[in-house]
């Protein structure tokens, strides 16, 4: 009960604090109302309090279709950038200076620019008339243009690279803090290159990469810009499909009711993937 | 791999032989021309201060650095040749450099299942490699629940149950605080007696080099300085860096006789312990073997600190400062500002030249 007579750290954190219900729980539970409201056309937004528009999501295979797209995009997404970004986030912190630098601003660098525009590059990439297809057709190992854009081939590779640096980022504070001398010791103990990676670095790479796993599948799954640019309007997830419900149809009590399922599944998926690093890894960092 | 010139083809006669092992960086000499024989089941202390190059020779012995030139070769097989994987060699890291994923007992087994140690075998050679460092009980806990003590136990178990030929060890005790450590080299040398594993230890402690080392060999700016056993090295250090290294001591400027078997510090003036070089010379005398008396060298005390055991005293002499040591065996030292004569048997001396004093 110190805490009490000690009045000065909660009056040194109510700033923080207000922004945090200003600005997100006081939307998010607008958003929870609103998705309990019922709406038509000729009524407009009638304040009433029911689980239609749930109902109506959970009987309807269209929305689950689109639910179970954004889930395997953003399933997707997180395995390439676990393929792709922690080896690369090992090899940059084997280089020497200044290459380590110069390669961590190249890696890291997509990210002081705007999604929109990124998006935009890689749909004149994928496009059918995009240089990937050009490229392929001008060496002759295609005969028509692959269709690329408007797919979820295409929406994966895209938000891939976006969110890449979010994995590298995660694996390298991990590696950081690993023992240089460790691999020494593996080797001194007669292991070879292989082993040593396999036994040694890679289940010490593992807590970054969850970690990095959480960060990419929040953001893929909740993803606007990019399935927008790359999937197009047939090609909907649930984040475009929930701008479409609040401008186009204006129903926004049923958007808001995915925005929330939508916000559920993130959460559910975060914690549990937290909860799953945290008892496995406690052992070695507690 | 670097060139490597060898000074040597034919099979050295001892265990594990050193010659012209060179590292150069940069045109700066790091370790120059190291050589040492070491025999079967010694224990062997590479010391000296930081940046004189001892660690940068264990580690070209255990394959982490390319030798610039120079050969290592142990039971004639040549080991520069070799990867660190497949040298044999029982190393343990001044950080321990534990697997932090797998438990006591994970980290001794990792290299007998990287040797496809059948699972029998190995399960009973962890088991015996627990027991030799007193940590039966603790097979089962992960290096972050265990302490700083406990975690170098497992590094050296880790180390020792491969049956290396060679256990080289990085300042394996500098992380441990002093009564641990003191305790730890007792152990480390029961260990090493029980294994009779050859060993190369790496340290900056002079008194843990001397506890633990059949032989010492000092460094300075990567360079050998001197090789011995410790008793020997401290009685007879080869140059005041030596002698001020290895423990505390007087230096007084001197002279020999032209007989060569008197020697004067000023008009102090003793008998040679043995036949000396007439001419300037330099009489080194460890603080322990100072009395206070009449006659000898005269001082003033300038400080006189009680230790329990012992008391430490300062003095200004007319030949610079000097230290005495005293056991404390109920006679208190003269007291701070008191003018006293340091008296010490003639062969309590070591003489150097003063061209060795750089």
């Amino acid at each position: 009960m110190r805490a009490i007579s000690r009045p000065l750290p909660f009056l040194l954190s109510i700033p923080a604090a207000l922004i945090f219900v200003i600005f997100l729980l006081l939307p998010l539970l607008g958003t929870l109302i609103l998705s309990l409201q019922d709406f038509s056309l000729a009524t407009g937004i009638r304040p009433v309090y029911e689980l239609a528009n749930y109902v109506e999501i959970f009987s309807d295979s269209y929305f689950f279709d689109i639910f179970a797209r954004t889930a395997r995009i953003a399933v997707f997404t997180t395995l390439v950038t676990i393929v792709i970004g922690a080896p690369e986030a090992l090899i940059l912190m084997r280089m020497k200076a200044p290459w380590r630098g110069i390669f961590l601003l190249v890696a890291l660098g997509p990210l002081l620019i705007s999604v929109v525009s990124r998006s935009l590059g890689w749909a004149l990439l994928l496009g059918g008339n995009g240089m990937i297809n050009q490229a392929l057709m001008s060496m002759g190992l295609i005969e028509r243009p692959i269709q690329m854009m408007y797919t979820e081939f295409g929406v994966v590779i895209a938000m891939s690279h976006v969110l890449m640096p979010f994995m590298i980022i995660a694996v390298m504070t991990t590696l950081q803090r690993l023992n240089p001398q460790v691999e020494n010791a593996s080797h001194s103990l007669g292991a070879g290159s292989f082993t040593t990676f396999w036994r040694v670095i890679l289940p010490q790479m593992l807590p970054g990469i969850m970690t990095g796993a959480i960060l990419v599948f929040a953001m893929a799954a909740s993803a606007f810009a990019t399935p927008q640019i790359i999937g197009g309007r047939r090609l909907k997830v649930i984040a475009t499909l929930v701008y479409d419900e609040f401008l186009f149809s204006l129903n926004w009590p049923l958007g808001a009711a995915l925005a929330m399922l939508l916000f559920a599944v993130v959460i559910v998926v975060a914690i549990g993937l937290n909860r799953v690093a945290e008892g496995y890894f406690a052992r070695m960092y507690k | 791999m670097s060139p490597v010139t060898k000074a040597d083809n034919t099979p050295s006669a001892s265990f594990l032989a050193i010659d012209g092992l060179t590292k150069t960086y940069n045109k700066v000499t790091v370790v120059d021309r190291f050589a040492l024989e070491v025999e079967e089941g010694e224990f062997v202390s590479l010391l000296g201060p930081s940046g004189c190059g001892k660690t940068t020779t264990l580690q070209m012995l255990g394959g982490f650095v390319d030798p610039s030139a120079g050969s290592i070769r142990l039971e004639g097989r040549d080991l520069i040749a070799a990867p660190p994987s497949k040298r044999g060699l029982g190393m343990v890291f001044q950080s321990y450099a534990l697997f932090p994923h797998m438990t006591a007992a994970q980290n001794i087994a990792y290299g007998l299942e990287v040797r496809k140690v059948p699972r029998a075998e190995r399960d009973e050679r962890v088991r015996q490699a627990l027991d030799l460092v007193g940590l039966g009980a603790y097979g089962d806990r992960y290096p972050r629940r265990m302490s700083g003590g406990q975690q170098q136990r497992v590094a050296l178990a880790r180390a020792l149950v491969i049956r290396p030929r060679v256990l080289l060890l990085d300042e394996p005790l500098s992380n441990l605080d002093a009564n641990l450590r003191e305790e730890m080299q007792i152990e480390l040398r029961r260990i090493q007696q029980t294994t009779g594993t050859t060993t190369i230890l790496v340290t900056h402690d002079q008194t843990e080099a001397m506890a633990l080392s059949d032989r010492i060999v000092l460094m300075r700016a990567g360079r050998i300085e001197q090789i011995g056993g410790p008793e020997a090295v401290y009685a007879r250090p080869a140059n005041s860096f030596v002698a001020r290294f290895l423990g505390k001591t007087n230096l007084f400027p001197g002279t020999v006789g032209a007989d060569g078997r008197s020697i004067s510090i000023g008009s102090h003036v003793f008998a040679a312990p043995a036949a000396a070089t007439p001419g300037a010379t330099i009489v080194a005398v460890r603080p322990e073997k100072l009395g206070f008396g009449e006659g000898g060298i005269r001082g003033v005390v300038r400080n006189r600190v009680f230790q329990g055991t012992q008391w430490l005293v300062e003095l200004d002499t007319e030949h610079g400062p000097a230290i005495v040591q005293r056991q404390n065996l109920g006679a208190v030292p003269p007291a701070i500002g008191e003018a006293t004569g340091l008296v010490f048997e003639p062969d309590a001396v070591h003489l150097m030249a003063p061209e060795a004093d750089k």
